[in-house]
């Protein structure tokens, strides 16, 4: 399970929360909330402050790098640093077999892995790079925006793979504009304000 | 063949050329006059300045003064550096890699040429310390500053890419390995290039310098031979110390890309 405690981000009022394994926290606000900026402090991207723990393990005893393989981001738009994406993935057999399982659970073709990333939609880019996230099997999913340029079925798909990670246990963290999914999958909530500058907000919803 | 020293009246002489390129300008309003004449006397008074120290540190032949001198140097071209970048890294950090890394590898690459390769007497005579140190240092700036350069303006413009790797678990060095091949390349470019193509296009301005003064030229191509080995040297040391300082000034040691330190361009 994840635990967070006063975690400050910025302006950001401090949050505190817990999410057990197979439960789905969905972050809620307008935009510039700061959904993302959480997301991306769980996983350590940013500077920031408090004390988070996975499974027990606190943030500061775990080496950063080490820290991602349990917190895993994915971004809403996801990067590239080679041609294709099947350069982006780990080149073990095991990971390519994970890999080319998760890309039939999405409905794509294997091949797509192996054509130039500038020549994919942006719907396949945004599924290749959940797959990528997916491959060594992080314990806490921290989604943003997961089906954003997608159509209703390759959507419909997606939540299917999130819903199956629950049932495997990991925690699961969504910001979403697409109320509907975060209304089928969430199991809690956490209510984001306006930004304000105000140091007295005090802690987050507790879910 | 005899060394010919050049009168006031020859430079005059020589400025015949410039003035017919200022009346040039002045012809078909180019506008050019005045930055012709700015530079020309830039160069004059600054050519004089060095000269004259250079005399006076040559006969005071003391280490001290040359070690000041040398320090003077690497002051300017750390400005140099700073002042070419379009984005950079605030504060003290940079302006030491900037300074640091071509002075150390000058340093390095001169003292090594003063006692294992040329041995003058004493190891420390200005006379060859400080052109050596100058040319080390000029490249070594070119080179620390293009990977400077390449090393922000790539991490800003491949982002998504950088954070996209440390987000699966990848050190900042992995993340920004792609980043940093670039700017060692762009960095030992000029370098690699002026080697290639030296003799070919154009004699190099010291072998020119001493064929002028009366070397033999198989004894000046010598001597440009080992000041191109260890101007290539110096430069790639300095590369590789900005290009490492970089990363580690565009990243923290949670291992996340640190954008919010680079100025906005």
């Amino acid at each position: 399970m994840l635990r967070v405690e006063h975690l400050r981000i910025g302006q950001l009022p401090p949050l505190s929360f817990a999410v057990t394994g197979g439960e789905c926290l969905a972050i809620e606000g307008p935009s510039g909330s700061g959904k993302t900026r959480i997301l991306r402090a769980i996983a350590d991207l940013d500077p920031n402050e408090g004390h988070l723990f996975i499974d027990g393990h606190e943030r500061g005893e775990v080496a950063a790098t080490d820290w991602r393989k349990l917190a895993r981001y994915v971004a809403a738009e996801p990067g590239w640093w080679a041609d294709t994406p099947r350069a982006t993935l780990p080149t073990t057999a095991a990971a390519q077999a994970r890999a080319a399982r998760l890309i039939s659970a999405l409905g794509l073709d294997q091949e797509v892995l192996d054509r130039p990333v500038s020549l994919l939609s942006t719907g396949e880019r945004q599924r290749i790079a959940l797959v990528r996230a997916l491959i060594d099997e992080p314990k806490v999913l921290l989604l943003d925006e997961p089906t954003g340029p997608l159509d209703v079925a390759s959507s419909a798909l997606v939540e299917e793979l999130i819903r199956f990670q629950l049932l495997a246990g990991r925690c699961v963290l969504i910001a979403s504009h697409d109320a509907a999914l975060v209304g089928r999958l969430a199991h809690a909530r956490l209510q984001l304000g306006p930004l304000k500058r105000s140091t007295s907000g005090g802690k987050g919803a507790q879910p | 063949m005899t060394y010919i020293d050049l009168g006031f009246s020859d430079l005059a002489i020589a400025a015949l050329l410039l003035i017919a390129n200022g009346a040039v300008s002045i012809w078909f309003r180019l506008g050019l006059e005045r930055t012709i004449a700015i530079s020309a006397v830039r160069m004059i008074v600054q050519l004089a300045v060095v000269a004259l120290a250079l005399k006076w540190i040559f006969a005071l032949d003391n280490p001290v003064w040359t070690v000041l001198f040398a320090l003077f140097m690497a002051g300017a071209a750390g400005y140099e550096v700073i002042a070419r970048q379009e984005r950079r890294v605030g504060g003290m950090a940079v302006l030491a890699l900037g300074a640091g890394a071509p002075f150390a590898a000058g340093l390095i690459a001169t003292i090594f040429a003063m006692v294992a390769v040329i041995g003058p007497d004493p190891w420390y005579a200005p006379r060859y310390v400080l052109p050596i140190f100058g040319m080390m240092l000029g490249n070594a700036l070119t080179g620390t500053s293009l990977v400077l350069d390449t090393m922000s303006t790539s991490a800003v413009r491949d982002r998504l890419a950088i954070e996209a790797r440390l987000a699966l678990g990848a050190s900042r060095y992995e993340a920004l390995r792609p980043s940093l091949r670039r700017a060692l390349t762009t960095g030992s470019m000029p370098i690699l290039t002026a080697m290639a193509a030296t003799g070919i296009v154009s004699l190099p301005g010291m072998m020119t310098g001493q064929i002028l003064a009366g070397v033999d030229p198989v004894s000046a191509a010598k001597y440009q031979v080992m000041i191109l080995m260890l101007i290539a040297g110096s430069t790639g040391l300095a590369v590789v110390a900005a290009g490492i300082g970089s990363v580690m000034l565009l990243t923290d040691e949670r291992h996340r890309l640190r954008l919010d330190r680079l100025s906005s361009p």
